[in-house]
């Protein structure tokens, strides 16, 4: 097991490399220049003086190969660098003032997508083409379908223009400083519902989807056969035997959007006006802020790869079938 | 987009406007006890910004919403008044030589720093000297590079002396100043950008004081209670950033947010158009400082010809296409300068809507014949050409679309290319890969538009992408920004205005109307040939209707 371990963080090593100069490479290669957003590329009062000697403090004057050596024995003393916009601070603080308040949406949208999309996976599977099977597959993929930023502008009209019962936009009401400590909570908390709900109604079909068609297949094993044979309850059957083994796959799925939950949705965040992660990558594409841009990459790929192997790992644990297959191999 | 980037320090020092014709509305209870009212502090006003400031030192930034908030803590030593004068800010007053090269300002005595220390005759010098640093990150460095020498005379007063007679001289003291006792050493090493004043506790000596910014959620300023003119009254001003205009207009309608000046013409005419809006809401109106193009690359055979491009701007209907694009909330564009201000010149070349007479023009271009396609042809190939313009602007698109249409009707087959921003202007505008395009200028308060006309600013890095080329323009560009007498500047800038309307080296569309709206309970707003915002620290809210009272 740990040379097995040892070899895919070996492996992971240089796929990273990889990774990161072709990002760098593609980056670079995308018309526009990081420049242009500091001088206002079309000012008047702009000189092509001035947009050079900021070039050459960027070191963008010097050779692509150059350029991406420079950036990389930085990273390597775990120096992302600073930005390029003109508030110029550290990548890192950038980023890490960011990362909280999307994390944080993330998991609690990805807690409520698994408490609705499990059992309505379920229910829809052990009770297959029935109403209720009907009706949430309705339902589900309406919430795929839905375009959120359509969704969320509706939800703000009714609750916050209409109804007045939730804030519109934001995360702290601006006298937030001067509200009692419950008050302030509540504020806070109000201010998520909107989004989350937004996130979680668009995330809901995947997940239940999933879940109805694993469980679909696990019920038509031999061994549940079996178990009802057994005389067991349907309820121990179902709630034991068979979704044990239909989370398998789920689980998979939850570990590979573990990346995806640092990154943030950039319609939800932009239309809530929630500064989290999604902001920020879209911004620092659209300025062409080079560090912020490949700081993320290097941050999301680390944690894929990471994602990945402890998946596999786990796997191996779990399912004696693939331990012993690796065994074998070697 | 471009209109906002390309409004240099000037247009955003005072949020500006021409000559007001038409007052969008307003409260009700408008009028006499409005005016009558006296000035109360107090209050908070809270507005949205569509993007996050990039720094809290005005002078190395080059976004709308860093100067938004830079203007407030920082002042210069000149500003504009309501009918765009200058008139001293810092300065009490000042001297210049008959020649136009020397000039003295006498600073205000009781200007401070928020910190407390005086502001002085040297931190002017200091300004200049941290402007013109090569290793200083600012775009608005050409101004200071005129400059010949300056000199702190005594503490209250600064002599700056320019070796030839330069038109912007006063205008660019309006920049905003800086303090040597905090940056002298940042400035030095090159790392102004990285100093805490850029980030944390800016020092300047505006009307508002630094209190608070959460990147991406909000930037809180305090008034100066220590502030060396009137006001400011409204206590707080909160800026939320709300990148998306549907949201930040759902907010006004919840009254989460008490101005805006980013509505569309669509919510601005239709979409608010209820009782309970204008009850909450004042509403203005005045053409903005930018005009929106439809532009040419004038090294393309085809478009050189002068005949061809008046034939063009015959076969555009403006009144049409600013009521289609703009539901009216615009004014037509005769040349590059704002009718109502003192450049503009109204006696020049005009082209009605007039179709016959731009199949005339074309026919003497040597367009006549048709193909079966109905396209114009000459020396055996068809009129067609691709016109571009920037993703994310529907006006821009909409307009496209209308003079595709126009133009289909003289026989003129158009395309339509829409990009992103970055790479059009990269790899279309600035290598001059275009047919034609429909982009628009902003302008400064200045009348000098040489870096936009003049026939060596050609290069890549360059303003004149279409390469226009007329050396009476360009004689006409030198003298009008080598002489300091409005009367004088007049006479060059009246004869540019003629030569471009009988060019039409593009064709002027319209400058599009401010609309920005205002709570109806702050009063003192004023609509202004300056719009609204130069008054902004004597706006006020009556004791009886302040909304919030923290702060």
């Amino acid at each position: 097991m740990f040379s097995y371990v040892l070899r895919r963080v070996l492996i992971a090593v240089p796929l990273l490399l990889g990774i990161t100069f072709i990002s760098f490479l593609v980056i670079h290669l995308a018309p526009g220049d990081p420049v242009d957003f500091h001088t206002g590329d079309l000012s008047p009062d702009s000189s092509a003086q001035a947009k050079q000697m900021l070039r050459k403090q960027y070191g963008l004057d010097k050779p692509l190969p150059v350029q991406y050596w420079n950036w990389l024995t930085r990273l390597a003393r775990l120096d992302f660098g600073r930005s390029f916009a003109p508030d110029g601070r550290p990548v890192l603080q950038k980023i890490s003032e960011r990362l909280p308040i999307t994390l944080m949406l993330n998991v609690i949208e990805m807690a409520i997508i698994l408490v609705f999309a499990v059992p309505i996976g379920v229910l829809s599977a052990t009770r297959q083409y029935s109403r209720f099977d009907k009706a949430t597959t309705v339902f589900v993929f309406m919430g795929f379908a839905t375009p959120d930023f359509w969704f969320a502008l509706l939800l703000i009209l009714l609750f916050a223009v209409q109804l007045g019962w939730l804030p519109a936009s934001g995360l702290r009401d601006i006298n937030w400083e001067y509200l009692s400590f419950w008050k302030r909570h509540w504020d806070f908390l109000s201010h998520l519902i909107l989004p989350i709900g937004v996130a979680t109604f668009g995330g809901l079909a995947g997940f239940s989807r999933y879940m109805r068609q694993s469980m679909l297949e696990v019920v038509r094993q031999d061994y549940i056969q079996s178990a009802r044979a057994k005389g067991l309850a349907e309820r121990v059957v179902i709630g034991k035997h068979a979704l044990r083994n239909a989370m398998l796959p789920i689980v998979t799925i939850l570990g590979l959007s573990l990346p995806g939950l640092i990154g943030g949705s950039v319609i939800v965040e932009s239309i809530f006006a929630i500064p989290g992660m999604g902001q920020l990558m879209v911004q620092s594409v659209f300025q062409r802020d080079y560090p912020v841009i490949m700081g993320n990459l290097v941050i999301v790929s680390t944690l894929t790869l990471v994602a990945n192997l402890l998946a596999d790992v786990a796997y191996g644990l779990v399912d004696p079938r693939i331990r012993i297959g690796g065994r074998r191999r070697q | 987009m471009i209109i906002r980037r390309a409004a240099a320090l000037i247009v955003l020092v005072l949020a500006t406007a021409a000559c007001t014709s038409e007052v969008g509305g307003g409260a009700s209870d408008d009028g006499a006890a409005r005016r009558a009212a006296k000035p109360v502090y107090g209050d908070s006003l809270i507005e949205a910004l569509l993007g996050d400031i990039q720094g809290l030192i005005p002078n190395i930034t080059s976004d709308s919403a860093s100067h938004t908030i830079g203007n407030l803590v920082y002042s210069g030593l000149v500003k504009r008044d309501e009918s765009l004068r200058l008139v001293g800010d810092l300065a009490e007053s000042w001297t210049i030589s008959p020649n136009c090269l020397d000039m003295t300002f006498k600073l205000k005595k009781n200007a401070k720093w928020h910190d407390g220390r005086p502001f002085t005759a040297d931190d002017v010098v200091f300004t200049y000297q941290a402007m013109i640093n090569p290793k200083t990150p600012t775009s608005y460095k050409e101004d200071f590079k005129a400059v010949e020498s300056i000199e702190a005379v005594d503490a209250q007063t600064v002599h700056v002396r320019y070796p030839k007679p330069y038109a912007k001289a006063l205008q660019s003291w309006g920049t905003t100043m800086l303090p040597r006792h905090l940056l002298e050493s940042y400035v030095n090493e090159g790392r102004l950008r990285e100093a805490p004043q850029n980030r944390e506790i800016p020092v300047g000596t505006g009307p508002y004081r630094f209190k608070e910014w959460r990147t991406g959620e909000k930037v809180v300023l305090a008034a100066n209670r220590d502030y060396y003119d009137t006001g400011p009254y409204i206590s707080r001003l909160v800026y939320r950033i709300i990148p998306s205009q549907a949201t930040i207009f759902l907010e006004l309608k919840a009254k989460g947010i008490d101005s805006s000046s980013t509505l569309t013409a669509l919510q601005y005419k239709r979409q608010t158009d209820y009782p309970a809006f204008r009850r909450a809401y004042q509403k203005f109106r005045y053409p903005s400082n930018a005009y929106t193009y439809f532009g040419f690359n004038l090294k393309d055979p085809r478009f050189a010809d002068k005949r061809v491009r008046q034939a063009f701007a015959h076969a555009i209907n403006k009144q049409e296409l600013i009521e289609g694009v703009r539901l009216g909330l615009g004014r037509e564009a005769t040349g590059p300068y704002k009718p109502g201000t003192w450049v503009y010149n109204p006696n020049v070349k005009r082209y009605p809507h007039d179709l016959a007479r731009a199949r005339q023009l074309l026919a003497e271009a040597g367009w006549s014949e048709k193909n079966s396609d109905g396209l114009l042809m000459k020396d055996g190939k068809p009129f067609t050409f691709t016109l571009m313009t920037n993703q994310g602007n529907d006006e821009r698109k909409k307009i496209a679309e209308l003079i595709q249409a126009s133009l289909r009707e003289l026989g003129v087959g158009v395309d339509i290319r829409i990009l992103e921003w970055a790479s059009f202007i990269k790899e279309y505008i600035k290598k001059r890969r275009f047919e034609a395009i429909v982009l628009g200028w902003g302008i400064g308060q200045d009348p000098d538009q040489y870096e936009i006309w003049h026939s060596s600013k050609t290069g890549p890095d360059d303003l004149n992408h279409i390469s226009y080329a007329n050396p009476e323009v360009d004689e006409m560009l030198e003298k009008g920004r080598s002489s300091c007498f409005e009367n004088e500047r007049k006479k060059y800038y009246d004869r540019l205005q003629e030569i471009l309307a009988e060019d039409q080296p593009l064709v002027f569309l319209y400058f599009p109307d401010a609309l920005p709206v205002v709570a109806t309970r702050v009063y003192g707003v004023v609509e202004t040939p300056n719009g609204i915002g130069y008054n902004f620290t004597e706006w006020f809210v009556p004791r009886g209707l302040q909304r919030y009272t923290a702060g």
